[in-house]
């Protein structure tokens, strides 16, 4: 979005250009670019199971809480650990998830809102993102006692956006299936991830979750609707605006019509 | 007294003994607590109550003055610092025991004026010179800014020439600060002086936003920010349609750099921070109506798909939104100072047809005028949601469009037009 603003207004796009980020330290691993936006498009979501016959008064449902890429790649290239916030009235409410998939499993009564953390590997940021998600267990509209076999779902699309990414950052993950980084202009070099590209970033497990459990449950997210909607209703507006702008002039023009 | 009424016919008790006491002792209460050192009438003035916080020790009032000192007042000289001339006065000084006070007159410190610079005839030559200023003007100008203490306001009154005050200010302040530059020995001192001191931070500023403006939009041309680089022009932007798109593209562009400044962000923030720099120029009145437009569009009020493409269709979309509702504003203003050039009343029309939304404008009565099918439905949302107070006039037309009340005359309900109505005005004039 910024960046696009930017487009939108100058001549031309501007280059991309690695520039040194304000360094104490001159480190060539420390130099961010410019010009380029790294984004990572995530889902933030829960599903919750009626127990069902095994329902007790404290234990109605069981749920899962998650952050899961938007098309199910694996986020531990980018994201370190994620923590999960939950109501005080858990054991130890703050659960920590350090591989992916960062999901988290529990068995609960309530509905509550859930704060969730994420932590970047070091090459990616330092400062951690806060987020949350309205844990809901009821469906919105009530349409006979709940299945067990018939989860609720509750996603949310979002994007993590890294505006003037590390250079050594940018390298690793230019072309995991997890992270979006725009199309840069010819020519421009980046340095090869170097020895950042091995195993550390990339645990041993499976942290994608194409073939997780629910992950029939997961909701596809597609912006052709939406951005149809938008670009269509832009143009009505600006239709209306030149209208209104004729109608200005005639005022203008026909002052003592009467 | 009614309490004792109302007691005896519920049966109640009359007033128990303790009562008739407290009655009884309040009056003596108060003769005792008639306190010593002003007499009774004045104390009863004030209700025969002490006052919250005695402004003056009653006691000391009537004490007579302490004996070890010898008090007098004299009649005498007085020297002020103040006072450049040789004028002697005199006013009544209190001695103490023969010493007469010391130190300087009392109010001397409050003498304070200004450092008005003077400049020499070459000095105005080679720095001061100014298209619209003659010498004899500043000359004037300097003169009466040191004889009033750079009370602009006085000064503006007694300036010969009608200038502004603003002009008035400027031309003062900039022929000081070219005459700092032009003196200064070095430039620390210079930067030390309170003028150029502010000048630089106004500068440095403006600056800033010039490069944050730059940085969104470099063909944006550098002088209209170098008009208000000067600080004595206090002159406001020029209230046009300009001057806010100017303040929100400095907003957008520090609104991006504050993001990038957090290295990472959601976009739903992001998209927030920018909805935000985009609202910052404008009342919240305008905020709901634009959230209203979009949800009367079938617009998700916060995108459910939030991607780069998504927010900023979203974004410009919101803006295009401001602009529209900008405009409709500004046609009801030309309308309703159009109507008030005309008396009143200029009826509904009879031939207006039954879908127009203008049903009474002016210039759609020539019937060259014709409203999309869209823009109505567009203006029904807006209209009715502009103005919620305000009930549903309804005019020949069928379609409920609301309009101002104030705007019209008081026939606007009336359903007899005629021709007359049409050229209410000019008729009038010539018949006289």
């Amino acid at each position: 979005m910024e960046d696009s603003h930017v487009e939108r207004f100058s001549a031309s796009t501007p280059k991309p250009r690695v520039g040194i980020d304000g360094g104490d330290d001159n480190k060539n691993w420390r130099r961010r670019v410019n010009g380029v936006e790294v984004s990572v498009p995530i889902v933030c979501g829960s599903i919750a199971f009626f127990r069902g016959k095994k329902a007790k008064e404290y234990r109605t449902h069981n749920w899962t809480v998650y952050v899961r890429g938007a098309t199910n790649e694996d986020l531990g290239a980018v994201i370190r650990k994620v923590i999960f916030h939950l109501h005080p009235s858990f054991k130890s409410p703050t659960r920590v998830v350090d591989s992916p998939p960062f999901t988290l499993s529990e068995c609960g009564w309530g509905e509550f809102k859930i704060d969730i953390t994420i932590f970047f590997h070091a090459d990616a940021c330092e400062r951690k993102l806060e987020l949350s998600h309205l844990l809901k267990l009821n469906p919105e509209i009530y349409s006979g006692p709940q299945s067990p076999n018939v989860p609720v779902v509750t996603e949310s699309y979002n994007e993590i956006v890294f505006p003037d990414p590390f250079e050594c950052f940018l390298s690793r993950v230019i072309n995991h299936p997890a992270v979006h980084v725009p199309k840069l202009p010819e020519g421009f070099n980046l340095p090869p991830p170097g020895d950042a590209g091995d195993e550390s970033y990339y645990k041993m497990k499976k942290g994608d979750t194409k073939d997780h459990p629910l992950s029939h449950w997961f909701s596809k997210f597609s912006e052709a609707d939406e951005l149809f909607k938008l670009t269509a209703t832009r143009q009505k507006v600006q239709a209306d605006i030149a209208e209104l702008k004729r109608q200005l002039v005639m005022v203008d023009v026909q002052p003592e019509q009467f | 007294m009614g309490g004792t009424d109302a007691k005896d016919i519920l049966g109640l008790p009359k007033t128990p003994l303790s009562l008739t006491q407290e009655k009884k002792s309040r009056p003596q209460k108060e003769s005792h607590r008639k306190p010593d050192g002003i007499s009774r009438e004045v104390y009863a003035l004030t209700g025969g109550v002490a006052p919250l916080m005695p402004s003056i020790d009653v006691t000391q009032l009537k004490r007579p003055p302490p004996p070890d000192e010898k008090v007098a007042w004299q009649w005498l000289p007085v020297k002020s610092s103040a006072r450049k001339d040789d004028l002697q006065l005199y006013h009544w000084v209190r001695v103490v025991n023969d010493i007469p006070p010391s130190g300087d007159y009392s109010f001397a410190k409050y003498n304070k004026s200004v450092d008005v610079l003077k400049y020499t005839d070459d000095e105005y030559e080679n720095h001061l010179t100014d298209p619209v200023w003659t010498k004899e003007e500043t000359d004037q100008l300097f003169e009466l800014c040191e004889r009033f203490d750079l009370r602009f306001t006085v000064i503006a009154d007694r300036f010969p020439l009608s200038r502004t005050l603003e002009e008035l200010k400027d031309r003062y302040y900039s022929v000081t600060r070219a005459l700092l530059r032009a003196r200064a020995q070095s430039p620390a001192e210079l930067a030390n002086h309170p003028l150029i001191k502010i000048l630089a931070e106004a500068k440095r500023i403006t600056e800033m936003r010039l490069a944050a403006r730059r940085a969104a939009e470099p063909d944006v041309p550098a002088n209209e920010n170098i008009g208000s680089v000067s600080p004595s022009s206090n002159s406001q932007l020029p209230a046009t349609a300009v001057a806010p798109s100017t303040l929100t593209m400095a907003d957008y562009a520090s609104t991006l750099a504050s993001l990038r400044m957090l290295h990472v962000y959601l976009r739903t923030y992001g998209l927030e921070q920018m909805v935000q720099a985009a609202s910052s120029a404008v009342g919240l009145r305008t905020i709901k109506r634009v959230e209203q437009t979009l949800q009367d569009l079938g617009v998700n009020l916060k995108p459910k798909v939030p991607t780069k493409t998504v927010c900023d269709e979203h974004l410009e979309l919101r803006k295009e939104i401001l602009t529209l509702l900008n405009l409709q504003k500004q046609l009801q203003y030309k309308e309703s100072e159009g109507s008030s050039h005309r008396e009143g009343t200029y009826g509904a029309m009879p031939d207006t047809p039954k879908d127009r939304v203008f049903a009474s404008e002016p210039f759609g009565f020539g019937g060259t005028f014709l409203l999309s099918p869209l823009f109505q439905n567009f203006m029904y949302y807006f209209t009715i949601s502009n103005l919620p107070g305000v009930c549903l006039s309804v005019f020949t037309a069928e379609r409920p469009i609301k309009k101002e009340p104030k705007r019209k005359g008081p026939g606007r309900q009336s359903d007899t037009p005629s021709p007359a109505h049409k050229r209410p005005r000019k008729l009038k004039a010539s018949d006289l």
